[in-house]
């Protein structure tokens, strides 16, 4: 299924949701409010999209942007769904009750990012030692032991 | 007193002869294995590489014997020997020639299968002292493995008995026709099999299952005492070689004088190529089906076979 | 005289059962662990009743250091994430980078690109049925099937002079044409290969015991496997056929006949049986690859060292022997990547030990881990 039949089926089944479905770098996305995530989560699920393929962060500066790759083996097309988390108050609604594949990837994006899960059944820190502080993959994250890496280029 | 230096005399022997078997046991189970796995094995040191294991016996001698601080040292250091032992004092009821068995007794083929079952103490005992929860779970597999496995075993040598009408190896050896052989595949099929589970053996080798255990029961064991060990696995496959090749195959009756000690030998090195054979084969069982195995077959293999036996004995 | 405190825990069920659990500590550095991942066993008797994995003992921080490299050396790095199959590390990434920056690809370089991934597929699988085998005690498979990875390995050590970080597959091609007598190489390793494959059919899968270890033992239903995310063999085990060769193609697969084998059951045997067919799969493609490829260039010449591609992101996948590899980079428009992330199959796969092991033995226990095949350089990353 190429992107504009995708953005069709969409906006047929869900209205509401066809004004934040862009295309970027050949890939669909749909851009939601982080209150609104869960329940669009829970549409895409409906849609057709079985899989939760990846689930990740990126640290824009004053806030986060969540990043959730969903998948569909029928419909062999991907959506992305892509909110903003403030930074001051980093918290956005758990999607293990959809998809258990979100179990660790969450834990993942809280060990190293700091964005708390609400809902989500045991998070802790996966990758990092439980007594680590700071999130690394937060771009204001120092760490004194660090040595940084010259500049070759 | 003339019993005592007896005794002395034979315990040596036992463990000269345990020595020689580890130390071509593990040679020859090397080169097979290299042979199995595309590999070559040792073949550095002498001809062939069979001083190999000569030096890795020099190196185990000198290794620091560690022995952990939270174990139950007294226990920890004669478990070893509670295992060896055993094993070392069944060698000296198998007949080895006509009319020649060490320690000539009435009740030969019980003390052969009851003596070697009280090394399940020392593995037990090895696996608990050593305070490491891997060990633990060695020591009991073992024991559970090893106490279900004698009863399979002890039955597969009964038909003999009714056989030769004795328990003594010597005249079991003597009584012994070619048509046994058939009449005992059975039996020796149980034999064989219970004899390489009662070692903790591959693909017996659950108490020691490197891959769920590390080492199981001997995790914690260094050097000399390690090598004990060892010995002690490798001197209850030679012990289950030759008693197994002396009674079932009866070389002795087959061939007069030096030339049945001869075949006696050759039996019992393929008794033990056979026993290596299998465990560079096959994976290795897990515990409940390790016991099916016991419990649900070889026991039910070996009465079915005493029954045989006991259905042809008024005939004879 | 007892065991440490630490490892007893007195359970009491809703029924006030009293029990002790034996509290096992699996890893990190364990001979079934397949790298540094520790698992917190609970115990009861023989039963495993609860399997927790602990991971991160490997954790290197690769996202983060590739922030502060430029886009080329970065390479590297991926290649350090699995390094059982690097050159689908190598792969993913620089197909999210030639479709964020826009770079061609030479045709010769996408043939040789599936040539190498398929051939490390088979490399990988070999590590994965030898390391099962190992698991499972049969120690002469296992030295089979490094026979054959250690075949694999030469080939690349021929084509680019690495065993294991291979550093093959650059943006915008790969970095070596191949040798004088490769090719012939290639097509010698398929045919032996083949031969070698049935052989490790039947000592292994055609065995008594090793149906009865693996058989019936972690079964993951389908609907779990779709639901945990799972990919790969992991989850072509459970009958979900879905291989991003066929459902998403990329590169040049389409021109390939080949069949997507899957299992039945979801147990370890089924897992581990689709990878030796997958291996008879890969082997066709070598083969139809090899016959189709043309002379030309092996990279597209003239791509600057420091590639700045415009402030965007991108995803893209591929199906690297463990499953479903994804590489997501942001851009910001200059020569080091904003962030980088691996979609990990490994680590979603691996995700599922403790529903897989639960009221299995011991021993099933490391057969399962193995069934799942992680390697840890992927899943702490």
């Amino acid at each position: 299924m190429n992107l504009d039949d995708l953005r069709d089926h969409l906006c047929s089944v869900y209205p509401d949701l066809c004004p934040l479905f862009s295309v970027e770098f050949g890939d669909g996305v749909l851009t939601v409010g982080p209150d609104a995530l869960f329940s669009a989560a829970n549409d895409l699920k409906n849609l057709g999209f079985d899989r939760l393929l990846m689930l990740t962060a990126v640290d824009r500066g004053e806030h986060f942007e969540y990043h959730c790759r969903l998948l569909s083996r029928a419909m062999s097309a991907a959506i992305t769904l892509k909110t903003e988390i403030p930074r001051d108050r980093p918290s956005v609604a758990s999607l293990v009750p959809l998809w258990p594949a979100a179990d660790w990837q969450e834990r993942e994006v809280f060990d190293l990012f700091g964005i708390r899960f609400a809902g989500h059944p045991d998070l802790r820190r996966i990758l990092l030692p439980d007594e680590w502080e700071g999130y690394p993959l937060r771009k204001d994250y120092a760490d004194p032991r660090v040595i940084r890496r010259p500049d070759y280029i | 007193m003339s019993g005592l230096v007896w005794g002395i005399v034979w315990g040596l022997a036992a463990g000269v002869l345990i020595a020689l078997g580890a130390l071509i046991g593990v040679w020859w189970e090397r080169k097979l294995s290299g042979a199995i796995q595309m590999r070559i094995g040792p073949q550095e040191l002498g001809p062939a590489g069979l001083l190999q294991t000569l030096a890795d016996t020099v190196k185990l001698v000198l290794k620091e014997d560690i022995t952990p601080r939270a174990a139950d040292v007294t226990i920890f250091r004669i478990a070893p020997l509670i295992v060896f032992a055993p094993i070392a004092m069944s060698l000296v009821v198998v007949p080895y020639a006509a009319g020649f068995a060490p320690l000539d007794t009435s009740v030969g083929l019980l003390f052969f299968m009851a003596v070697p079952a009280v090394s399940v103490i020392g593995v037990l005992l090895a696996g608990w002292s050593s305070r490491n929860t891997y060990a633990t779970i060695g020591g009991i597999r073992a024991a559970a493995q090893m106490i279900s496995y004698e009863l399979p075993r002890t039955l597969s040598v009964l038909p003999f008995v009714l056989l030769a009408g004795s328990m003594r190896p010597l005249d079991i050896v003597e009584a012994w026709q070619w048509w046994w052989v058939p009449l005992l595949a059975i039996g020796f099929v149980v034999y064989l099999i219970s004899s390489v589970a009662e070692l903790n053996r591959g693909p017996f080798d659950l108490p020691e299952a490197e891959s769920e255990l590390v080492a199981g029961y001997f995790a914690d064991y260094s050097g000399i005492r390690w090598s004990i060990f060892m010995m002690a696995e490798y001197g209850g496959l030679v012990a289950a070689a030759v008693f197994g090749a002396a009674l079932f195959f009866g070389p002795f009756a087959l061939l007069p004088g030096a030339a049945g000690v001869v075949l006696f030998v050759v039996l019992s090195a393929i008794l033990a190529t056979v026993m290596m054979w299998a465990k560079w084969t096959f994976p290795r069982m897990r515990p409940d089906q390790l016991m099916g195995i016991a419990w649900k077959v070889l026991t039910p293999m070996a009465l079915v076979q005493l029954v045989l036996v006991g259905a042809v004995v008024p005939w004879l | 005289m007892a065991l440490d405190v630490e490892s007893r825990q007195v359970v009491e069920t809703a029924e006030g059962e009293v029990f002790d659990q034996l509290v096992v500590n699996v890893g990190p550095s364990h001979p079934s662990t397949h790298g540094v991942c520790r698992v917190i066993v609970h115990l009861d008797g023989e039963i495993v009743t609860r399997a927790e994995p602990v991971i991160g003992y490997l954790h290197r921080g690769i996202e983060k250091m590739a922030e502060n490299r430029t886009y080329l050396q970065v390479v590297p790095l991926t290649d350090r994430l699995d390094y059982v199959g690097s050159m689908y590390s190598n792969w993913a990434y620089c197909r999210t980078l030639e479709r964020l920056a826009d770079i061609p690809v030479p045709e010769r370089a996408e043939y040789l690109r599936v040539i190498v991934c398929e051939l490390q597929r088979i490399a990988s699988h070999m590590m994965a049925i030898g390391a099962n085998g190992a698991d499972t005690g049969a120690l002469t498979l296992f030295v089979y099937a490094f026979d054959q990875r250690e075949r694999v390995v030469e080939l690349f050590e021929a084509l680019c002079g690495q065993r294991l970080t291979y550093n093959y597959v650059r943006p915008g091609g790969v970095s070596y044409d191949v040798p004088d007598g490769w090719i012939e190489d290639v097509r010698a390793f398929t045919t032996e290969h083949r031969s070698a494959l049935a052989e490790m059919d039947k000592l292994f899968f055609g065995n008594t015991i090793t149906r009865g270890r693996l058989k019936g033992v972690g079964v993951l239903s389908a609907a779990d496997a779709v639901a945990w995310g799972a990919s790969g063999p992991v989850a072509r085990g459970s009958g979900v056929n879905w291989d991003l060769r066929k459902h998403d193609p990329y590169s040049v697969y389409p021109r390939f006949d080949f069949d997507i084998p899957t299992g039945t059951e979801g147990d370890c045997y089924d897992r581990a049986r689709v990878r030796l067919y997958e291996c008879y799969e890969s082997c066709r493609i070598i083969e139809q690859a090899l016959a189709q490829m043309h002379s030309g260039s092996y990279r597209t010449e003239g791509l600057p060292r420091l590639i700045a591609p415009p402030p965007g992101d991108a995803y893209d996948h591929i199906e690297s022997a463990r499953g479903a590899l994804g590489i997501y980079l942001v851009s910001d428009g200059s020569p080091r990547p904003y962030r980088m992330k691996v979609r990990s199959p490994a680590f979603c796969n691996l995700a599922l030990l403790p529903m897989l092991s639960e009221g299995h033995m011991l021993s099933d226990l490391v057969a399962i881990l193995g069934s799942l095949d992680p390697v840890f350089g992927e899943v702490d990353r």
